[in-house]
């Protein structure tokens, strides 16, 4: 253990942490645009100068290791006039449209804009445009709002092993683009748009449907593959319009396509509504794949429907004993589903006759 | 068999993933993790940036090949074989570790060694095509590393060679001690989000939940105790045994709750036939599959998003799930409708709330008796967790194996049922892609897959495309024995000469119109998913 002070009171810190490390773990505010605890820090963004007593000029917190002895003032009226001179330069050529931007709301850009009060621009310069779109399915690309942090970038090489973007050409021109500026075709996990801090990166399957205000928030878990990871569902006027999932949980975060962008077919028109009872005979003879046809059916109460099954059931058990009948449940269905599904074969209709489709 | 059988028969991680990034080796067999378990996939990726050394085996250049030191593309269906020549191998140089095999394991006799004897690497390099050096390499770097896990899918069932190949997985752990201990173990990759949690349950013909066996009396009293009715004495059938017996006609009725075993299920014709023969079917779900097309009675069910419950993942995390918005229509949640039926018949269970079944779950199976619904407000815990002070188990079998020792198992390796002939002269291998999932139920209604994954392929090797001449994206008749479809011609080298692939999301082109549920062997009476011989043809219009 060694000793640092920070802002004029002493922590005893691990040695080789950086600065920025011990300052979360002690919850010492110090902006940042370019980091992100669970990747390689980059020391891109300079917003998290800080300065150490003993050096002419301040040094990033997020790459700077701390030493035994340091003595490290975080915020002045210097370090923040800095600051706030940075994101000025990075707003000069930022379209400003808060306004209609998706990401408002929870976008750090805005929110250092609005710490620092900036309003007017001393620095407001010459604009990038990009007029091509990125006409993937799954991820909205405005590079108009980009301000090269590069977090997409490293996520997708040292999280997702991937690569499937990198910060092309330079200065000005500068430009987070797949390579040969081609349409995006990667995983489409969408780590980069979970990292971005601007909206310059966001899930087209979210575009319009609503941004912070009203949203609800409901920790839940990913109904696809048996990672069980965490998810949150951002629910507004009893939609699903997006999903995140928080850095402190036990995949850090990550998700892939199908847990990210995968959950339209809540909504979907297709979903069934009323029970259905069957008034097409079976074709017996066909061993054709069957095609479902709503037609084949006509809707029902679920009193109808209930005590239909239930007659059937106890009829058939009547007839052949319990062991004619059973059922498959779904590793889909919760463990409580599951239970009482199991309990219901062996203690009201009598037989072991269960199982569920394990192989995958 | 003690507590391995149990523990590996449920198919539960004995480690769990944030662990992977510390594991110095990872063996990876017959998973494509990159596609089918993406986030763990992840955990590997850091395990290697951080020096661990990786060794894959699978027929297909998997995506996470990129990352491995070394990749054994053996022939499908021949993994014991692969894995018993790297026991060989393990015993012969010395490499086993004594200490833990005298003090916690049982069976490491003659007659298992002897078993191994003609498993040399040149026998290995025979049946498996994988070449002899690279046996030894992977036999040498998994038995010199501190801290190896291995990572496999669940084979094909709990009835086939699936059971094999995971007996000869343990024997490698049990050789060189890499259980019990952190970032190392033999992990089964679960594909379903809550396919561990139904076995957990007991949704199996011979165990209650909590894997307690329905043939053990003490364990029926128990339970006819707790739900207050007389149980039955034997065993019941297995999801392939109702099929069967349902064609016979002995099978009378079918409960089925989101599954779509006809685009799951191996042989389509068949699990058709077989469904159609029944008396009666009630399919329960959220969209009208192509099971459910088939169904007397469908029940509108609700999805994870509009209900509360737990799911416990593959490393046997129980998580909470929690309802985020209204079901659509008069959609009703499976334990409403359970309990309703269940009242029709004369049995009141009238849980108000998931919590309460919880609860009594906890009565049931010790193992998870301290885990309560507050509890996982904190986020999951992971099973075993038997009082309500436990932190939870991330790693199984610390300080030796719950039952006595963990016990070596004699394994024989056999040919698949179907070998390539003239007239089906590739063997077919199906599984999972990336972007959709399962039968495609959910996922062919997310836009944005569609637009992009919408069409089934079949993967082919350029030089067998060459030979018969196919090009990338011309259409083409895949036939087995069973049937044939007709689809997208993928060229790639992903698949070696001789073996072609095909997801089985597909309904367009359902692969499992051309797998195989029946013994063709009578040696073999397995249904037997990943290796069926087909045929490939350019397709004509009639
Ligand atoms: S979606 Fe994933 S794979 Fe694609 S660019 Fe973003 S991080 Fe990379
Ligand atoms: S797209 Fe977003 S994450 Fe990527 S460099 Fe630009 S601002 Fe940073
Ligand atoms: S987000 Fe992806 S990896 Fe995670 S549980 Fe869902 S499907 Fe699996
Ligand atoms: S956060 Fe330190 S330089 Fe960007």
């Amino acid at each position: 253990m060694i000793k640092v002070k920070i802002d004029g009171k002493e922590y005893r810190v691990k040695p080789g942490i950086t600065i920025l490390q011990v300052a979360r773990e002690n919850d010492i505010y110090i902006p940042t645009l370019c980091d992100d605890p669970r990747l390689e820090p980059y020391g891109g963004c300079r917003l998290c100068i800080v300065q150490i007593k003993g050096m002419p000029r301040p040094v990033t917190a997020c790459t700077t290791p701390v030493t035994d002895g340091m003595e490290i003032t975080t915020t002045n009226e210097y370090i923040e006039g800095l600051r706030k001179t940075i994101v000025e330069l990075i707003l000069s050529d930022h379209p400003n449209d808060c306004m209609v931007c998706e990401k408002a709301g929870d976008c750090s850009l805005q929110e250092l804009a609005y710490f620092y009060g900036i309003r007017t621009n001393p620095y407001y310069g010459e604009r990038r445009r990009y007029t091509t779109k990125d006409n993937n399915p799954f991820i909205e690309r405005d590079m108009e709002k980009c301000i090269l942090c590069g977090k997409c970038v490293r996520v997708c090489s040292e999280v997702q092993g991937v690569g499937a973007i990198e910060i092309a050409y330079r200065g000005f021109t500068a430009k987070v683009t797949p390579p040969f500026e081609k349409d995006l075709n990667c995983e489409f996990c969408g780590q980069c748009v979970s990292i971005c801090p601007t909206g310059a990166l966001m899930g087209k399957s979210s575009l319009g449907k609503g941004r912070q205000k009203d949203v609800k928030k409901i920790e839940t878990v990913c109904p696809y593959c048996g990672c069980g990871c965490n998810m949150t569902l951002h629910v507004l006027r009893n939609e699903v319009i997006r999903v995140s999932s928080r850095p402190d949980n036990f995949h850090e975060g990550w998700l892939c396509v199908k847990g990210r962008f995968g959950f339209e077919f809540i909504n979907s028109p297709d979903r069934l509504k009323r029970p259905l009872i069957r008034v097409k005979p079976r074709d017996k003879n066909s061993k054709e794949l069957p095609v479902p046809d709503l037609n084949d059916f006509r809707e029902a109460s679920w009193d109808e429907a209930l005590d239909l099954i239930a007659n059937k059931l106890r009829e058939i058990k009547d007839k052949y004993g319990p062991d004619a009948i059973a059922g498959l449940s779904s590793a889909r269905c919760t463990n409580e589903e599951n239970y009482i599904f199991q309990k219901f074969f062996r203690a009201v209709i009598g037989t072991n006759n269960i199982d569920h489709c394990a192989r995958y | 068999m003690a507590g391995l059988a149990t523990v590996f028969g449920s198919g539960a991680m004995t480690n769990s993933i944030p662990e992977i990034e510390n594991n110095d080796l990872l063996f990876v067999i017959g998973s494509n993790t990159k596609e089918n378990h993406p986030i763990i996939a992840l955990r590997m990726i850091q395990a290697v940036r951080k020096g661990a050394k990786l060794i894959i085996a699978d027929p297909r250049r998997v995506p996470l090949v990129r990352f491995a030191h070394l990749w054994l593309q053996h022939k499908p269906g021949t993994d014991v074989a692969l894995l018993n020549s790297i026991a060989h191998v393990i015993v012969k140089e010395g490499l086993i570790k004594k200490e833990f095999i005298e003090t916690h394991t049982e069976g490491f006799n003659e007659e298992f060694l002897k078993n191994l004897e003609e498993y040399t690497p040149e026998a290995g390099e025979r049946i498996t095509g994988v070449p002899k050096e690279k046996i030894i390499e992977a036999a040498r770097l998994y038995a010199k590393a501190e801290r190896a896990g291995i990572y496999y899918t669940m084979g094909i069932t709990q009835h086939s060679h699936g059971t094999d190949n995971v007996f000869a997985i343990a024997n490698l752990a049990l050789l060189t001690g890499n259980l019990g201990k952190e970032s190392a173990g033999v992990n089964p990759l679960r594909g379903q989000n809550n396919v561990q949690g139904s076995t957990d349950m007991g949704c199996s013909p011979n165990t209650y939940p909590g894997y307690q066996k329905v043939t053990i009396p003490a364990i029926k009293k128990k339970f006819e105790d707790l739900w207050g009715v007389r149980l039955p004495e034997k065993e019941g059938l297995t999801a392939s045994e109702m099929l069967f017996e349902a064609e016979a006609g002995r099978l009378k009725a079918m409960y089925i709750m989101g599954e779509n075993p006809v685009l799951s299920d191996p042989d389509t014709g068949h699990t058709v036939k077989a469904l159609k023969e029944l008396e009666f079917l009630v399919v329960q779900d959220i969209f009208l599959s192509e099971t459910a097309a088939i169904a007397d009675v469908v029940l509108p069910a609700t999805c994870f998003a509009e209900k509360d419950g737990t799911f416990t993942n593959t490393e046997r995390r129980v998580q909470r799930i929690r309802k985020a918005v209204a079901p659509p229509g008069e959609a009703k949640d499976d334990i409403w409708i359970i309990n309703e039926i269940s009242r029709r018949l004369g049995y009141n269970m009238n849980y108000a709330h998931p919590e309460e079944i919880w609860n009594e779950i906890g009565m049931a199976w010790p193992a998870v008796a301290g885990i309560t619904y507050s509890r996982l407000e904190r986020g999951g815990i992971q099973w075993p967790c038997p009082t309500i002070d436990h932190p939870g188990t991330p790693y199984l079998f610390k300080g030796g194996f719950p039952r006595g020792k963990g016990a070596f198992t004699v394994i024989k390796y056999k040919p698949s049922c179907e070998e390539p002939d003239l007239d089906y002269p590739f063997i077919l291998t199906t599984g999972r892609m990336l972007f959709q999932y399962h039968t495609g139920t959910m996922t062919r209604r997310v836009k944005a897959i569609e637009a992009l994954y919408h069409e089934p392929y079949v993967e082919i090797n350029p030089e067998d495309a060459l030979d018969l001449g196919i090009r990338n994206g011309d259409t083409v008749k895949v036939s087995s024995r069973r049937g044939s479809i007709v689809l997208k011609a993928m060229v790639t080298k992903r698949p070696e000469r001789g073996v072609v692939f095909i997801p089985f999301h597909f309904r367009e082109a359902a692969a499992n119109m051309l797998t195989n549920s029946k013994a063709l062997d009578p040696l073999c009476k397995i249904p037997e998913l990943k290796v069926t011989t087909v045929n490939i043809e350019k397709f004509k219009e009639d």
